[in-house]
């Protein structure tokens, strides 16, 4: 019994770290129709700059918080100087963001040395409690809360908002929400941003998780892109239902059947592909 | 007539004698070409740069002179990439010329080029790479190894392990990959030689994210987990361990928590017992010296990569000098190479057995903190002299397959 307890919590701590990591990606996906293979880098990033951050002695949530900016801006700086001179080209943008992705991976070696390096969790997060007769580390608990209220929050977003409501029309239809007067190139520009901020941000989440070290991002972008490509492109209920489904699968399988994991992993996203090329919840084919 | 015949083929001999010297000469008066394959990029990068770092020191120690001639080294960055490793190797070989290769960093980097090595018969010297098999059933006569086998310091890890610590049961947790298979089967085998039983084996991919799903799976009522891991998950795993509030402590392979990945670690590191060729903790002269170089040169202590390098560089710089730095003779260099036995390495006596590995010290090591507050490994015990076989016949080690996942076979798994 406690054995699925423990994993079931394990499932979901990871299922709400792939929700923090890819929401931003399917929102990227979704709008821009490219595969930012760069956001593994902004995640690993994210993590370095909050490392150095909790090395000054800055809070852990105002380090997040702050590495999640910092992410921002530098997306945002990508997609007006970089995808926006290939706009229309998928396939270069595509080719741009993965030599975006190594010349951040070999910057981040070189400011920061290869050695791994685990983020220290918050003072009040630490420990284990007692969960119906097993021990839980608390700050995984934590990690299930955050990506809910960060679930929720983009929820209100996209559905409640203004902005939202342009961005839900984006995915749609591109040509039509242009040619209703929605400005595309700025929403372009907040989406790439915020899906930035959001990696960013849980690259720090994830640090007393996973520690940062390099081959992070490599190890990260294919969960992503699973998550996605599972749960549909640009939709955010895609994404938490995709991060749910690939956390559980990734820890069952690890532990039940730990020769096949891969296997186990990759599996449901071919049958997902071949059988419903929108994903479970995607509006657009991948 | 016959006296000026005599005196020009003298002096034709005269000639060609003065040219040969003068070639030996300037063959003695060239700089020896070494070629280092490192990892500068990549996920192994942190431990090329430990080894470069350990091949500088040893140069600038030497003021750049080994056996009398100057070294002119070809540094070559693999990126930790099989395929890459060749291409290197061959440009280190046929374009830069070199004498004699120092490297590669990974088991599966070594495998990749040992085909190269032995045509082009170009000595190398690993000081990182552990695979059991280099040194054991697929012996490279070109090759020969500066560090231990894999399972080298587990053998002894094993039989402190049941001796000492008195454990019984053990349950064992590693990196799935050749590295790990054969530190956690030499562990088992002199472990449950000396009456243990390892109950549970745990294997977890290289590149894991998460190692919550192993750690809950431990079995709370064994004695101790034993854990092998190399590069960042050592730590990893050990973050999460104390996490998870288990309390069964834990012994581990070298690497696990080895002085690279040690400065960065912190409470959770503390009371691991470890086994390895070497710990910046070792109290002698030579080691002190050393230490205290490489503490000023690059502020951090030495590990596994760091020592590696620098004991293949006393490796190559003792048989240079036992052929008067005449590595033109191949031949002769390599049998000088093999018959080294290094008396001023900073890990102890260093000397190769008959398959080109070392016989040198096993440390069991205690990671505590220093005055300072800085962790360290710890000498609990030395067990002098230990060769890859261990206390086993080398002839029937050899006879059984090479360590693996499932070899020896896990008898006590319940």
């Amino acid at each position: 019994m406690g054995f699925w307890i423990t994993q079931s919590l394990n499932s979901l701590a990871l299922g709400g770290l792939l929700f923090i990591l890819s929401a931003g990606f399917s929102l990227i996906f979704g709008l821009m129709r490219i595969a930012n293979l760069s956001h593994g880098a902004y995640f690993m990033l994210g993590a370095y700059v909050g490392l150095t951050l909790l090395q000054k002695g800055v809070n852990f949530w105002i380090a997040a918080l702050a590495a999640g900016a910092a992410i921002a801006i530098l997306g945002g700086l990508v997609e007006r100087i970089v995808l926006r001179q290939l706009a229309g080209r998928t396939l270069s943008q595509v080719l741009a963001t993965l030599g975006i992705a190594f010349i951040i991976a070999d910057a981040c070696l070189w400011i920061w040395s290869g050695d791994p390096i685990p983020l220290t969790g918050p003072a009040s997060l630490r420990g284990a409690v007692p969960v119906l007769g097993t021990h839980f580390p608390l700050y995984r608990l934590g990690v299930i809360g955050i990506a809910a209220v960060i679930a929720l929050a983009l929820w209100l977003l996209v559905e409640k908002t203004r902005i939202g409501a342009m961005i839900r029309a984006g995915v749609d239809d591109l040509d039509m929400a242009r040619a209703v007067g929605i400005p595309v190139k700025a929403l372009f520009t907040a989406v790439f941003c915020l899906g930035s901020a959001l990696a960013g941000l849980g690259g720090v989440i994830a640090g007393p998780i996973l520690s940062v070290y390099p081959g992070l991002d490599a190890d990260m972008l294919p969960l992503a892109l699973v998550v996605v490509i599972l749960g549909g492109v640009g939709s955010l209920g895609g994404a938490v239902l995709g991060s749910i489904v690939i956390g559980f699968i990734y820890t069952f399988g690890n532990a039940l059947l730990p020769d096949l994991a891969y296997v186990i992993l990759f599996l449901p996203m071919v049958i997902v592909l071949v059988a419903r090329p929108r994903g479970l919840f995607g509006r657009i084919p991948t | 007539m016959i006296k000026r015949l005599i005196s020009r083929a003298l002096s034709g001999v005269l000639a060609s004698l003065a040219l040969a010297l003068s070639t030996a000469a300037t063959a003695q008066n060239e700089p020896i070409r070494v070629g280092f394959l490192t990892v500068k990029s990549g996920a192994l990068a942190a431990g090329g740069r430990q080894m470069e770092e350990g091949l500088a020191l040893f140069l600038k120690e030497r003021k750049n002179t080994i056996a009398g001639r100057k070294v002119e080294l070809f540094t070559a960055d693999t990126a930790g990439q099989p395929a890459v490793t060749k291409t290197k190797a061959q440009e280190l070989v046929e374009r830069d010329k070199v004498q004699v290769i120092i490297g590669p960093l990974a088991a599966f980097e070594a495998l990749a080029i040992d085909d190269y090595i032995r045509q082009a018969k170009v000595p190398i010297i690993s000081p990182s790479a552990a695979a059991e098999d280099l040194t054991q059933r697929k012996p490279n006569p070109w090759f020969v190894r500066a560090v231990g086998t894999s399972a080298q310091p587990m053998h002894p890890l094993g039989e402190y392990a049941a001796k000492t610590l008195g454990y019984k049961r053990v349950v064992t947790v590693g990196d799935d990959f050749a590295f790990g298979h054969e530190g956690v089967a030499g562990f088992q085998r002199a472990f449950e030689d000396n009456g243990g039983k390892v109950v549970q084996k745990l294997w977890s991919p290289l590149n894991v994210a998460d190692y919550g799903t192993y750690i809950s799976q431990i079995d709370a009522k064994a004695d101790a987990v034993l854990i092998a891991f190399a590069g960042a998950n050592g730590p990893r795993f050990l973050k999460q361990y104390r996490e998870y509030g288990v309390k069964l402590p834990v012994i581990a392979s070298m690497t696990s928590v080895d002085e690279g990945v040690l400065k960065n670690m912190g409470d959770e590191a503390l009371g691991v017992i470890s086994s390895g060729w070497y710990t910046a903790g070792i109290d002698s002269a030579v080691n002190k010296n050393f230490v205290h170089a490489v503490n000023q040169e690059y502020k951090a202590d030495p590990g596994y990569y760091t020592v590696g390098a620098y004991g293949a560089a006393l490796m190559l710089e003792e048989a240079l000098k036992k052929v008067n730095g005449k590595i033109e003779d191949k031949d002769a260099f390599m049998k000088a190479l093999r018959s080294a036995a290094v008396t001023n390495d900073p890990r102890g006596v260093v000397r190769l057995d008959d398959y080109g590995n070392p016989i040198m010290n096993v440390y069991i090591r205690k990671v505590e903190r220093s005055r300072d507050g800085k962790l360290v490994n710890a000498v609990v015990k030395t067990y002098g002299g230990v060769s890859q076989f261990w206390s086993y016949d080398p002839k029937q080690f050899l006879a059984s397959p090479v360590y693996s996942r499932d070899y020896p076979p896990a008898k006590n798994l319940e």
